[in-house]
């Protein structure tokens, strides 16, 4: 039988024995540097291409071919160190890692050993804990084996000598949501420095778990490396069932169940970690000093170039929108979730210095039409409106020159053709009408036979004119002014 | 009239007369194709000739020079090529059953250079397998013959290449030197080999053996036709990081090209060991007399590392070719076997089937000095001593110009002789190792003959000094008549 | 019966991935022993602060514009390959190998 096993904040308790389990877990991830060419190789990085199509002697490893160094991959490699206060070495050198497979042209895979370009450096989580790196290093991607095609394996080498960074967590992480915090707040990291698109989907962000239990108290036990994660919340879940397997399986007093050194396979849609066949001697992948490429060294200036290419980092972004633009943390953490809305999203506060009008159209607005087929764009800067064009529109609403139900009517016509809001408030006549004698006009029409609206109203009841409101601005095509029409329904029916 | 050049024309002098309206590519072509075909029936330098490639490019620069267009400093010139060299139309299969029909889709840096300097590449030539010896006889297309003596080794691993240049087939050709595979099959064939200084030329294209080692390496029968190929094919390449950023090579013109007035030569005692054999310390010896003779100042030397060279060499060169010979695994290029196994034993059945016991030899020795606990026994250890065999040099060029000594400590031996003794073997590089260890240019020179087979005598410059050594070595040249020195089964030709 | 050299010659095979046979191990064995004998001078020598020589003499920092440049095309990627299906290189079944 197995025991019952509770959480205590980060504390794992059985409840059969009373034995409080801690959790000892690292996190290694692959991020996909955002270069145009691939790490040793001017072939196009490559996604969705057709199989074989992005590949040179150099990265299918024809015999005689040569590795040269891609200098955007190693200036993002140090902007992301530099985004996580990670030390730059000021030497680092590349290594051969020889293994064999197929999907690794040359059987060994170009990578950094025992001088990786940065170590240290850390990410601190909304919870307040800080999780450290132990180091970043540069490598090239493998291509990628096709299992399920046929009776063979098939190989497609687009992928291979595409741009890594691996980056190897201390064991800080002692928690599922630990881990899905570290890897949400790497990823928008990566994103706003430019150093990767971060899509999982893409596999440009990979991530493997190394995790351990042991009784408080006592030393560290065999650790388990658990692969095939494809998504944050896979994480998350591989981690917990993974936990609970360990301790489940020492519980049971049963030596042969206990955990060995393997790596484990998530299955997603079974939620359960299968183990690989385990792996007899440990690896011996003989690494050594790449001959074919020259040690690298970062000088102060490349590095202070770097620097100056860092933008505020989000989470000192939040801070200031909440401090300094008196937004509320849920717009702020909205704007800064994605650099490309909050850069839009500060242009369009600073030229119409408006920051909080500028907020609620993004959130309420722009942000809605992303994904959205009519205007099929995906990201904000695919819209056809700019910062200066909704700085047009907020303007045109604080100087009453449109009403705010009229500006959502301008601001989806904008995003859909482009149009600018000047030119869209005249083509659809939506400026507001004052005209007294107008406005009358259609407030009359509105009253007539309405008497039970009206004797509410001498009632007292002023609320029951909302329900005449409704139908002027119908009648007057959203431009009447709402604030005006209540007085003047409220002045005729006193009036009456 | 007829451009000749069956081992009497210098390849610049052919360039030349061809530069000046005499002949044609075509007739210059025809018969280098006909010398082959007369001559290497016997000594079997060539892998393949490519004999309708050769004559097309004959017809195309023959309508280049028609045209009147300024005309490359390699034109008309036959040229043969190692077989590990890649070429666009050629193969390069290193001699291994492995790469055989192997069509590289890019062409090398150097044979691109080749080309825009209008020579002809009329074939390809046998070596020792992956450039895995010092005889040319692991080779899956069996040994080339030395011209001198066809029942001996032509030296190794570029014999194909010294033996068509040596035999009279074509004036130039090139060879890669990773421990001395160019050096010592010119001393052994009595023509010029230079390994330049390390990344003075791109090894783009050169299939590697032990990258931190390999020079792509020129053969010829004059050091002028030596300088102009290094003039062609030296200089920066984008496409290999480890290539110098320095312009192409000129060749330094003194005015007294016969005169090495004042230069200091050092003559280390290291290079003179008991088992040298007596007729090469005989030829050495008189060769640095000759070099007394035209200014140099011999100055006795200690190179004290010495012992450690070939132990390093072999630690060093088998752990990179390890790693670089650990492509050919059947799934990109190559012959593939054991399709009907699982992936991993295909990769093994494919490596058992392909390489040769020489190649198999060196990758057991190369994945050893790298494995788990006895890297940093080996390879660990070599790479520092490395360090003090080139401190030996730096050392001794405080004090000298040049450093002088036999390329080879035998001369030419008989096919099968040392095949049996892989150490036996693995002696021969003794004193060609220590400047590839330390990057340096070297070159070997014809200095005369001991029962009727050629002596090298190897000089040796600074990093990057390839100028000097070439100086050194056409002053010598001009001072003997070793070069013109030719083998019996030629003698005949010239009449 | 195998000596440990033999056992150390078939190891080694393995991880460089060549399937000799124990006749060729045997015969391995004793060359590999003598030529590890015969370099044993390296073991002897004292490199005490000696600085390792990797290669690539004096260079550093040799860097590439982050700038395309033509891919083969698929047919001259696939020329060489011993077996191909349709774009494919195409190698015996294996499932979830090292990697
Ligand atoms: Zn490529």
């Amino acid at each position: 039988m197995s025991a019952t096993i509770e959480r205590d904040g980060d504390v794992w308790v059985s409840s059969r024995t009373g034995t409080r389990w801690h959790v000892v877990c690292g996190l290694e991830v692959h991020a996909q540097l955002r270069t145009r060419t691939k790490l040793f190789c001017g072939c196009e990085t490559s996604f969705g291409d057709p199989p074989n199509s992005r590949t040179c002697p150099v990265c299918t490893g024809q015999p005689g071919s040569l590795p040269v160094l891609n200098e955007e991959a190693l200036a993002l490699a140090v902007r992301a160190a530099l985004a996580i206060g990670a030390d730059v070495a000021p030497w680092s050198k590349f290594d051969r890692k020889n293994y064999f497979y197929c999907d690794i042209p040359k059987n060994y895979q170009i990578s950094q050993f025992d001088r990786p370009y940065c170590t240290g450096g850390g990410i601190d989580l909304p919870s307040g804990r800080r999780i450290r790196l132990h180091r970043i290093h540069l490598e090239e991607d493998a291509g990628k084996a096709i299992h399920d095609r046929g009776t063979t394996t098939l190989v497609d080498l687009n992928r291979a000598g595409t741009p890594l960074i691996e980056s190897v967590t201390e064991a800080d992480v002692t928690s599922p949501e630990d881990a899905f915090d570290y890897l949400t707040a790497l990823k928008e990291i990566l994103i706003y420095v430019g150093a990767s698109n971060a899509d999982m989907e893409k596999g440009e962000l990979r991530c493997d778990v190394n995790v351990s239990v042991h009784p408080a108290g006592e030393g560290w036990r065999t650790k388990v490396e658990v692969k095939n994660l494809n998504s944050f919340r896979n994480v998350a879940a591989a981690l917990e069932h993974e936990i609970l397997r360990q301790i489940q399986a020492y519980e049971s007093g049963d030596e042969s169940r206990y955990p060995v050194q393997e790596t484990r396979l998530w299955d997603a849609d079974k939620l359960v970690t299968r183990s690989m066949r385990s792996k007899e001697a440990a690896d011996d992948y003989r690494y050594f000093t790449e001959p074919d490429l020259p040690p690298v060294t970062v000088s102060p200036s490349f590095l202070e170039r770097q620097r100056g290419m860092l933008p505020e980092l989000p989470a000192a972004r939040r801070t200031r929108y909440v401090r300094e633009l008196g937004l509320s943390a849920y717009d702020a953490d909205v704007l800064v979730a994605d650099r490309a809305v909050a850069d839009f999203f500060e242009a369009a506060a600073r030229i119409s210095g408006r920051p909080k009008e500028a907020a609620n159209w993004i959130s309420n607005e722009v942000l809605r039409a992303l994904g959205d087929a009519q205007t099929g764009a995906s990201t904000i800067d695919d819209l056809p409106v700019k910062p200066h064009d909704l700085a047009e529109l907020i303007e045109l609403v604080a100087k009453g020159t449109i009403h705010t139900a009229a500006g959502r009517t301008v601001i989806r016509e904008m995003l859909e053709s482009g149009t600018a809001a000047a030119e869209v408030v005249e083509r659809l006549g939506l400026e507001q009408v004052e005209d007294e004698s107008q406005l009358e006009d259609w407030c009359r029409a509105a009253l007539e036979g309405k008497d039970a609206i009206v004797a509410d109203v001498k009632d007292g009841k002023e609320k029951a004119l909302g329900a005449l409101i409704g139908p002027v601005m119908q009648a007057s095509g959203g431009k009447a002014n709402p604030q005006k029409v209540r007085e003047i329904l409220k002045r005729l029916i006193l009036e009456s | 009239m007829t451009v000749r050049f069956g081992g009497q024309v210098d390849a610049v002098a052919l360039r030349n007369a061809l530069d000046a309206g005499t002949g044609t590519v075509k007739d210059v072509v025809e018969e280098c194709l006909a010398r082959i075909a007369e001559r290497d029936g016997e000594l079997h330098a060539f892998t393949r000739v490519e004999a309708e490639c050769a004559r097309a490019r004959a017809a195309e620069l023959d309508a280049k020079r028609a045209s009147g267009a300024a005309l490359g400093a390699l034109f008309g010139v036959p040229v043969a090529l190692k077989a590990n060299l890649c070429w666009k139309g050629g193969i390069a299969d290193c001699s291994s059953k492995l790469l055989a029909n192997y069509a590289p889709p890019y062409d090398a840096t150097v044979v691109r250079r080749l080309l825009d300097a209008d020579a002809v590449i009329v074939g390809t030539t046998n070596m020792d397998e992956f450039a895995m010896g010092s005889s040319t006889e692991n080779s899956a297309h069996g040994p080339t013959s030395n011209p001198w003596d066809t029942e001996r080794t032509p030296g190794g691993s570029s014999g194909g290449s010294a033996v068509a240049v040596a035999g009279g087939m074509v004036p130039i050709a090139l060879g890669s030197d990773t421990g001395g595979s160019v050096r010592q099959p010119a001393a052994l064939c009595g023509v010029h080999g230079l390994k330049p200084t390390y990344g003075r030329v791109s090894r783009y294209g050169l299939i590697a053996f032990g990258s931190s080692l390999d020079a792509v390496s020129p053969f010829a029968r004059t050091i002028r036709d030596v300088a102009r190929v290094l003039e062609v094919i030296s200089g920066a390449c984008d496409r290999d990081s480890t290539c110098l950023p320095l312009p192409p090579f000129e060749a330094p013109q003194p005015a007294d090209p016969s005169r090495l007035a004042g230069f200091r030569v050092g003559v280390p005692k290291q290079c003179f060991p008991a088992e040298l054999d007596a007729g090469v310390r005989a030829c050495v010896e008189s060769a640095l007399q000759q070099l007394e003779r035209i200014g140099c100042e011999l100055v006795p030397i200690e190179l004290p590392h010495a012992e450690l060279a070939i132990p390093t060499y072999y630690v060093v060169a088998t752990a990179e070719a390890s790693s670089n010979l650990a492509r050919y695994d059947g799934v990109g290029f190559g012959v593939r076997a054991g399709s009907e196994l699982g992936l991993q034993e295909m990769f093994a059945a494919t490596r058992e089937a392909g390489f040769g016991e020489e190649v198999k030899r060196r990758i057991l020795l190369g994945t050893y000095v790298l494995s788990a606990g006895y890297q940093d026994e080996w390879y660990g250890r070599a790479q520092h001593a490395r360090t003090k065999i080139l401190g030996d040099y730096l050392q001794a060029f405080e004090e000298v110009d040049l450093v002088a000594g036999p390329t080879s400590p035998c001369t030419a031996f008989r096919l099968g002789e040392k095949t049996a003794d892989p150490i036996a073997m693995y002696q021969t590089d003794l004193l060609t190792v220590p400047a590839s260890l330390a990057g340096l240019p070297a070159i070997s020179v014809p200095c005369g003959t001991s029962a009727g087979l050629p002596v090298g005598l190897q000089l040796v410059a600074p990093a990057q000094e390839d100028g000097r050594l070439l100086r050194a070595a056409q002053a010598f040249e001009l001072a003997t008549d070793h070069h013109r020195a030719l083998p019996p089964m030629l003698l005949g030709a010239q009449a | 019966m195998a000596s440990s050299d033999e056992e150390l010659v078939r190891r080694t095979a393995e991880l460089a991935r060549l399937s000799i046979t124990p006749a060729e191990a045997a015969h391995l064995a004793p060359q590999f022993a003598r030529i590890l004998e015969h370099f044993k001078t390296l073991s002897d020598v004292d490199l005490e602060g000696v600085e390792p020589t990797t290669g690539a003499f004096g260079l550093r920092d040799v860097l590439r514009a982050d700038e395309p440049r033509a891919s083969l095309t698929q047919d001259e990627a696939l020329a060489n390959a011993p077996e191909r299906i349709e774009d494919f290189y195409s190698v015996p079944k294996t499932i979830g190998g090292d990697a």
